[in-house]
């Protein structure tokens, strides 16, 4: 019971707070509940024995991302509620098609039984040593082949990034 | 595809049901917002929504590779953010806004 | 008659690099020719005389009973059918071997004196080696599909060779004429090679004289294929009604019309005609056909002969008669005697051509008989050896044309009376032409202008030497083939006789002419060629006639200088009937109904376009929209299905 209750007080956390991303005036505020988002996020990781998972997460988007996303903000200057809206037509039809589409993938998954929550069972599944021996055995090579994908990653960032001299 | 999905425990629809809402809400952002800045932060999302789905699933079936490949979402989409990051700085110096209403230059 | 094994395959080596030697001059010319400058002539005059080097150590290790028969690879391999790239190499391969690399190497070195001031230098000795390189493979190929590697290739060196002076539009016209004319030869090979591979199962001569060997003879398939073997090889070897490119082609520089256009590459239909021996033979009336036309030919071309001015075209008409009198030999089944006429050729002709090559040069490029005269004091060597040569062409004893003239006749006596008339009076008015030519030339007074007789002289030692050697080959070339009077052995013949003499034993032998018979055949050969001569001399030396100039011809004169008016009756009945057709092609199939298709589709493709454009607007939000949409739609296929 007590599990339930964390899970949907997280699960609502997570719906609003995405709601506040899409739909906030100004960037800033968007970047913040995006954070808050993916905190929720990592609370179910962690609910879902998941810890080491739910660490990196925080690391990677709470840490890493979302303050790159900050810096960018404040290096364009964004912050400015001024932000020009679309018209009311395309909102609605915004709404609409994403509606649309929540409703078939719902739809497609035909979630007839839902049963109370159970979070699953204990389990040492997301421990350090099993994820990194999965990682290191399995899939070493597209975790090396990650390497260069960042390498690559971080050259265009530099390159694009970087003040043309004319 | 539907029956991918389906798993014996009932309660698992419950993160089903979650991400898909949380996925929903990332297009609706897509298609909602003009600034590019934000339009990014919702493919994060729908990445997001789909990572839970991924770790959810790993949970209920006792299968560590559902967390394997998140970590691995998790990579490209940290490239991703830092390559996307640094076109729309470049294009603000450029264009000096990054309203994709603005950036309309790709047809004919 | 075997040899060992080991003997004949250590001949492969120097059989392979006959012709690889000119290849790899043309390549070396053609890719360094503008660094090599003149040394690019003497590369290319010492690549051909290793393949004569080559081509005698081939006639020494095979001999009078050798044969070298062999495959580099099999090249085409389709639905049970092999064709491979070979080479064959025996008595026949080696007589038009020697003379092609003995003469073409004379006539390379000639070219070296005689093109030394052209800008085209390098090009004409690369076109030269390329020639060359393609007539080995002519001659040395195993089946028909390799001599026709050989026999397009020569075609092609023809055309640029003719054409090679391209600034002249006129010369290229008369290299596109010799080119299109070749072709409708080409075509009659081609199919002959189709029923060849058809019916015979294979192109290769062992093959196909194998199962021509079997056939019955004079069948309609055999009659259908010589002909058109024969078709190809009256293209090539300017024969009636094909001939008209071969005056024109005197447009090249006078080596290539030696070398290609009088010793080698026309020869190369009897080349075809005596290497096909055995099918021509299994089908008499194309034998006939061949004999008639060879005749006509012949006579044809010599009466043309007697009114033209310009010195080549009066040459090259007498070589369009002189093949004429091969292929009449052919026709005989005097295969051998048709050969040993075309070597004979060979010698006078390219010296008659390269003499004549000496006097256009000391004459400053004048080409008109009517504008010379009394040369021989200025140019001794020239003159005299030119003399040579026009006896040798014109059949006096004891000069190589004699010989081999007389043996054609001969046969023609004993095969068919009206054959010999009409060949006697050809070879008199062979020998009346040519000496109106040496007469109006070399004798008598200069007619020239002034400047021309200053600038006259002998050519350098380049020129001189192979005129001086040919002269000799003219004079004793014909002692390979003495008559039966003379000699027991004909030494020619019997070296000829591994190729021919399986032909020979599918005709009845007809008795040889008597001695007396022979005798008598020669006196009247000499006499009547003295007889020309004589009546030559009685106009233009003694009464001092001038050809009178175009404008004042008429008559029956007129007629023949303008050349039967051949060129002309072509144009009217093939040429402009084709040009009508064409515009009508154009108008209705072109521009009517190709033209729509064409537009149809293009205009399709637009109008779609324009319209699909539409769509791309380059708003993001809007891509996105159709991507959601789409996402939707394919899941709900997905839910109801």
């Amino acid at each position: 019971m007590d599990s339930s209750l964390i899970f949907y007080l997280l699960s609502a956390l997570s719906v609003v707070s995405a709601l506040f991303v899409v739909f906030s005036r100004s960037p800033i505020y968007s970047v913040l509940s995006l954070i808050v988002c993916f905190f929720s996020i990592a609370g179910h990781y962690v609910m879902l024995n998941a810890q080491f998972l739910a660490i990196i997460h925080i690391i990677v988007y709470a840490g890493a991302i979302m303050v790159l996303m900050l810096f960018t903000v404040m290096l364009l200057n964004l912050n400015k509620t001024t932000e020009p809206h679309k018209t009311n037509m395309t909102k609605i039809a915004a709404v609409i098609s994403g509606g649309l589409l929540m409703l078939t993938l719902l739809a497609s998954i035909r979630a007839e039984k839902l049963a109370a929550y159970q979070s699953p069972a204990p389990s040492e599944l997301g421990y350090v040593q099993h994820v990194g021996l999965k990682l290191f055995q399995d899939f070493l090579l597209p975790f090396e082949i990650s390497s260069i994908l960042f390498v690559s990653a971080m050259i265009a960032a530099v390159v694009l990034a970087k003040k043309e001299k004319h | 595809m539907t029956n991918l999905l389906q798993t014996p425990e009932a309660t698992q629809n419950w993160y089903l049901l979650l991400s898909t809402v949380l996925f929903s809400i990332g297009v609706i952002g897509v298609l909602f917002r003009r600034n590019a800045l934000i339009i990014l932060m919702c493919v994060e999302l729908m990445l997001n929504a789909v990572n839970l789905l991924l770790v959810s699933i790993s949970a209920y079936s006792g299968n560590v590779d559902g967390q394997v490949f998140v970590f691995f979402i998790m990579v490209v989409a940290a490239a991703e953010v830092a390559v996307g990051l640094a076109l729309m700085v470049s294009i603000y110096r450029s264009i000096g806004s990054i309203d994709i209403n603005v950036l309309n230059k790709l047809k004919w | 008659m075997e040899q060992t094994i080991s003997a004949l395959s250590a001949m492969i080596a120097p059989a392979l690099l006959i012709p690889a030697l000119p290849l790899l001059g043309f390549i070396l010319i053609s890719l360094f020719g503008k660094k090599l400058g003149h040394l690019s002539g003497w590369i290319g005059s010492l690549m051909i005389l290793g393949s004569f080097v080559s081509s005698l150590v081939l006639f020494n290790g095979i001999g009078s009973e050798g044969k070298l028969n062999f495959d580099l690879y099999e090249w085409i391999k389709f639905a049970g059918t092999s064709l491979s790239f070979g080479f064959l190499v025996d008595q026949l391969t080696l007589v038009m071997l020697l003379f092609i690399t003995g003469i073409g190497f004379f006539i390379h070195l000639y070219s070296i004196g005689y093109m030394h001031d052209d800008e085209g230098f390098a090009r004409f000795f690369s076109y030269l080696n390329l020639f060359v390189f393609f007539m080995l493979l002519l001659v040395m190929g195993n089946s028909y599909l390799v001599m026709f590697i050989g026999w397009e290739g020569v075609g092609l060196c023809s055309y640029l060779l003719i054409g090679f002076w391209h600034k002249n539009p006129a010369y290229n016209d008369a290299a596109k004429k010799a080119f299109v004319m070749n072709r409708i030869g080409d075509l009659g090979f081609l199919l002959a090679m189709f029923l060849l591979l058809f019916y015979f199962g294979g192109l290769d001569f062992d093959t196909v004289n194998n199962a021509a060997m079997s056939m019955e003879k004079g069948s309609g398939l055999l009659i259908l294929t010589t002909l058109l073997l024969f078709v190809g090889a009256s293209g090539k070897s300017a024969q009636l009604p094909l001939y008209t490119w071969l005056p024109d082609a005197m447009a090249g520089p006078t080596p290539v019309s030696a070398l290609i256009h009088a010793a080698t590459m026309v020869t190369a239909g009897i080349y075809m005609v005596s290497r096909s021996n055995i099918l021509f033979i299994q089908a008499p009336p194309t034998l006939d056909v061949i004999l008639w036309i060879g005749i006509a030919t012949s006579v044809f071309a010599a009466v043309i002969g007697i009114k033209q001015n310009d010195i080549k075209k009066i040459l090259a008409y007498s070589t369009v008669s002189q093949l004429g009198m091969m292929f009449a030999a052919l026709g005989l089944g005097a295969f051998e005697s048709g050969m040993f006429h075309v070597v004979t050729h060979a010698f006078f002709k390219a010296l008659l051509f390269l003499g004549a090559g000496s006097v256009i040069h000391a004459m400053g490029g004048e080409q008109d008989i009517r504008k010379m005269g009394g040369l021989l004091k200025f140019t001794k060597i020239t003159g005299f050896t030119f003399l040579i040569g026009s006896l040798a062409i014109s059949g006096i004893p004891p000069f190589a044309g004699f010989f081999s003239k007389d043996e054609i006749l001969a046969n023609a006596f004993e095969g068919n009376k009206v054959a010999w008339i009409l060949l006697s009076l050809s070879s008199m008015v062979t020998a009346f032409y040519m000496f109106r030519l040496v007469f109006l030339t070399f004798f008598g007074s200069f007619r020239g202008t002034e400047e021309q007789r200053h600038h006259l002289h002998e050519s350098p030692i380049t020129i001189t030497l192979p005129l001086m050697v040919l002269a000799v080959l003219s004079v004793i070339g014909g002692f390979i083939g003495l008559p039966a009077v003379f000699s027991d052995t004909h030494t020619f013949r019997s070296f000829l006789n591994p190729v021919f003499e399986q032909g020979h034993t599918l005709v009845a032998e007809h008795a040889h002419p008597s001695h007396a018979t022979e005798w008598m055949l020669m006196g009247i050969a000499t006499i009547a060629a003295f007889v020309s001569i004589g009546f030559a001399w009685t106009m233009y030396m003694k009464n001092k006639t001038l050809p009178e100039p175009d404008e004042q011809l008429s008559g029956f004169s007129k007629v023949v200088a303008n050349k039967f008016y051949v060129d002309e009756l072509y144009d009217k009945l093939i040429v402009n009937p084709i040009k009508v057709l064409s515009d009508l092609f154009l108008v209705l199939f072109d521009k009517l109904i190709i033209d729509l298709i064409v537009n149809l589709s293009a205009i399709l493709v637009d109008v779609t376009g324009r319209t699909y454009r539409l769509i791309q607007t380059g708003n993001t939000g809007f891509y996105v929209f159709a991507m959601v949409i789409s996402m939707v739609l394919f899941l709900l296929f997905q839910i109801v299905l």
